[in-house]
């Protein structure tokens, strides 16, 4: 079986944090927003396992597909030393996507950390009415993509733990006084699980659509293991559904965070 | 070549079976190959309710392998029956039902359920490490095997496996109670209980402290057992433990098996089930074996 998929591009975005443009012409014809590929790092018995990473962007007409990671660990840091011209063993696209706004809508993203990625390309297929992203950082140097967040956002907020850039604080402070005041078609939230259940929590009180998506460690990523547990309600009572199958994307009214 | 074993009264095209908790009811990995291919399946673990399984996570990669605590999520046997042997039959895929249960009486009722089943064999789970109640309670002793494999027997009208534990002193005691008490066919092995620790977080990585080890790690453990338990019974063996490719394979059947289970090794590779086969083929060309059972045993010592 093969997902060889050739490297176009590595480039370092910021401290630790990292693009690989792979060419596949059956993931980038696929993919939609939300969904992640399953890269082996490795063919030798280090980092065994194969690494979720989502996808930041595709570009249709030349089959180029972005993949975003942070190095922190075993996989993430033998994918760094990946360089163009590599082959990639890239299973994908798996997993279920955001649910792609209507044109007269109006959006908002709040994402956080390595989550911004897959809201770039969400935002980037959403040709809706109103786009807003909020972004949190944990400071100024974190910050990528900026300028692309600009490009297709009509607003964008961002915030640094630190406050060496844009609002002072968490981004759900700068998030949760917007919505006060507006009210969004559809908020999607992909980052730190406190910071997508406070978005979650605020969208299911006031009735907004609200979808988010979930982290978890993997085993097979098509969901025949089991591994990659999620708590989401059942009735009155709850079960685990599983991030690769079911998500990595789920309503918000239906996670328990 | 024919590919073909027969033992305990099942008929596999090929020796190759997707171990169980590794392949779900085969409905994703039926998404990446022809499922035709497999010799045969054998399911995610049922109990007689549905269960919800452990808190995550549930997995911890270590070297060479993984530890998992899934801990026996599954729908129940009769929403199996009910939904996934119709899509198992749309293949030639004979159906081994792995089953666990916190009390003997637990084996029983769906051992007789499954009786009325259309599945081709019942392989009793007594070595799931990862439930706080029975299973391996019951696999962890030759008594436990005995009292379990002898209660079920009476009701199953199945080809009986008995899924072995590696978390024992003597795995020879444990197989030789499976035979004595009817078993047909002793399948083995289950997962070696481990833990893995985050030493920033100072915590166990799994929720649930402890897990069982899989993957090419546990595979010199599990043939040796295949070997010591081959030596002291007489009913077939079904080898598992860290098989990744055709010379793996090859091994387990040399140490005595009759056919293997691969798991671990598809979440890496799905391609590996097809692979492993082919790679048995391969040997048996290259060295001249024109059946699988010419191999079974056939350890030059």
């Amino acid at each position: 079986m093969n997902f060889d998929t050739i490297i176009r591009k590595t480039e370092k975005l910021s401290e630790g944090i990292y693009l690989i443009r792979l060419h596949s012409a059956r993931i980038a014809s696929k993919a939609v927003p939300g969904q992640f590929v399953n890269v082996r790092c490795s063919d030798g018995l280090n980092a065994y396992l194969r690494r979720p990473i989502s996808i930041c962007r595709v570009d249709r007409k030349n089959n180029t597909v972005d993949i975003v990671f942070m190095n922190r660990g075993k996989g993430t840091n033998l994918l760094c030393s990946f360089a163009q011209g590599d082959t990639l063993d890239a299973m994908g696209p798996l997993g279920n996507g955001f649910t792609l706004p209507k044109e007269k809508e109006r959006i908002a993203v709040v994402g956080g950390g390595i989550g911004v990625f897959p809201l770039l390309y969400l935002l980037e297929e959403s040709h809706c009415a109103c786009k807003t992203a909020f972004l949190g950082f944990r400071t100024k140097e974190a910050i990528v993509l900026q300028d692309a967040f600009h490009r297709t956002a009509q607003k964008l907020v961002i915030a640094t733990d630190d406050g060496s850039y844009g609002t002072n604080g968490l981004i759900t402070a700068p998030f949760m006084a917007w919505l006060e005041a507006e009210r969004p078609d559809r908020v999607y939230s992909c980052g730190p699980a406190p910071m997508m259940k406070i978005v979650a929590r605020a969208c299911v009180q006031k009735g907004i659509f609200c979808e988010v998506s979930m982290e978890q460690r993997m085993g097979c990523g098509i969901g025949a293991c089991l591994v990659c547990a999620c708590k989401v309600q059942d009735g009155d009572d709850y079960q685990y559904a599983h991030v690769c199958k079911d998500g990595p994307v789920f309503p918000a009214e239906r996670l328990i965070f | 070549m024919n590919l073909s074993v027969n033992f305990a009264g099942l008929k596999l095209k090929n020796p190759v079976i997707a171990a169980s908790g590794t392949f779900g009811f085969g409905r994703e990995f039926s998404n990446f190959f022809d499922l035709n291919r497999l010799g045969g399946i054998s399911v995610k673990g049922l109990t007689l309710e549905p269960r919800k399984g452990n808190p995550p996570p549930r997995i911890a990669e270590t070297p060479g392998g993984i530890l998992n605590s899934v801990g026996l999520q599954n729908p129940g046997v009769h929403a199996f029956i009910r939904e996934e042997i119709p899509f198992l039959r749309q293949f030639d895929l004979p159906i081994i039902v792995n089953i666990a249960g916190n009390t003997p009486e637990d084996y029983c009722a769906m051992a007789e359920i499954l009786s009325e089943a259309d599945i081709d064999a019942i392989e009793l789970n007594v070595s799931c490490p990862n439930v706080k109640k029975g299973c391996l309670l019951f696999g962890s002793t030759p008594e436990g095997v005995s009292e379990i494999t002898a209660v079920v027997r009476k009701v199953c009208k199945k080809p009986l496996i008995v899924k072995l534990t590696p978390n024992v002193t003597d795995i020879t005691q444990t197989a030789k109670a499976a035979e004595a008490s009817g078993a047909d066919c002793v399948s083995l092995i289950n997962t070696l209980l481990g833990m893995a620790i985050d030493i920033e977080k100072r915590k166990p990585i799994l929720a649930n402290t402890m897990g069982g080890l899989s993957g090419p790690a546990v595979k010199p453990v599990a043939v040796r057992m295949v070997y010591q338990v081959s030596k002291e019974v007489k009913i077939p063996i079904i080898g598992m433990g860290g098989i990744s490719n055709g010379e793996d394979a090859v091994e387990f059947l040399l140490a005595g098996a009759s056919a293997v289970m691969v798991g671990t090794a598809g979440f890496v590779n799905p391609g590996v089930w097809v692979e492993t086969a082919e790679g048995i083929e391969a040997y048996m060309k290259k060295h001249g074996f024109g059946k699988v059972s010419e191999l079974t045993g056939a350890l030059q010592e």
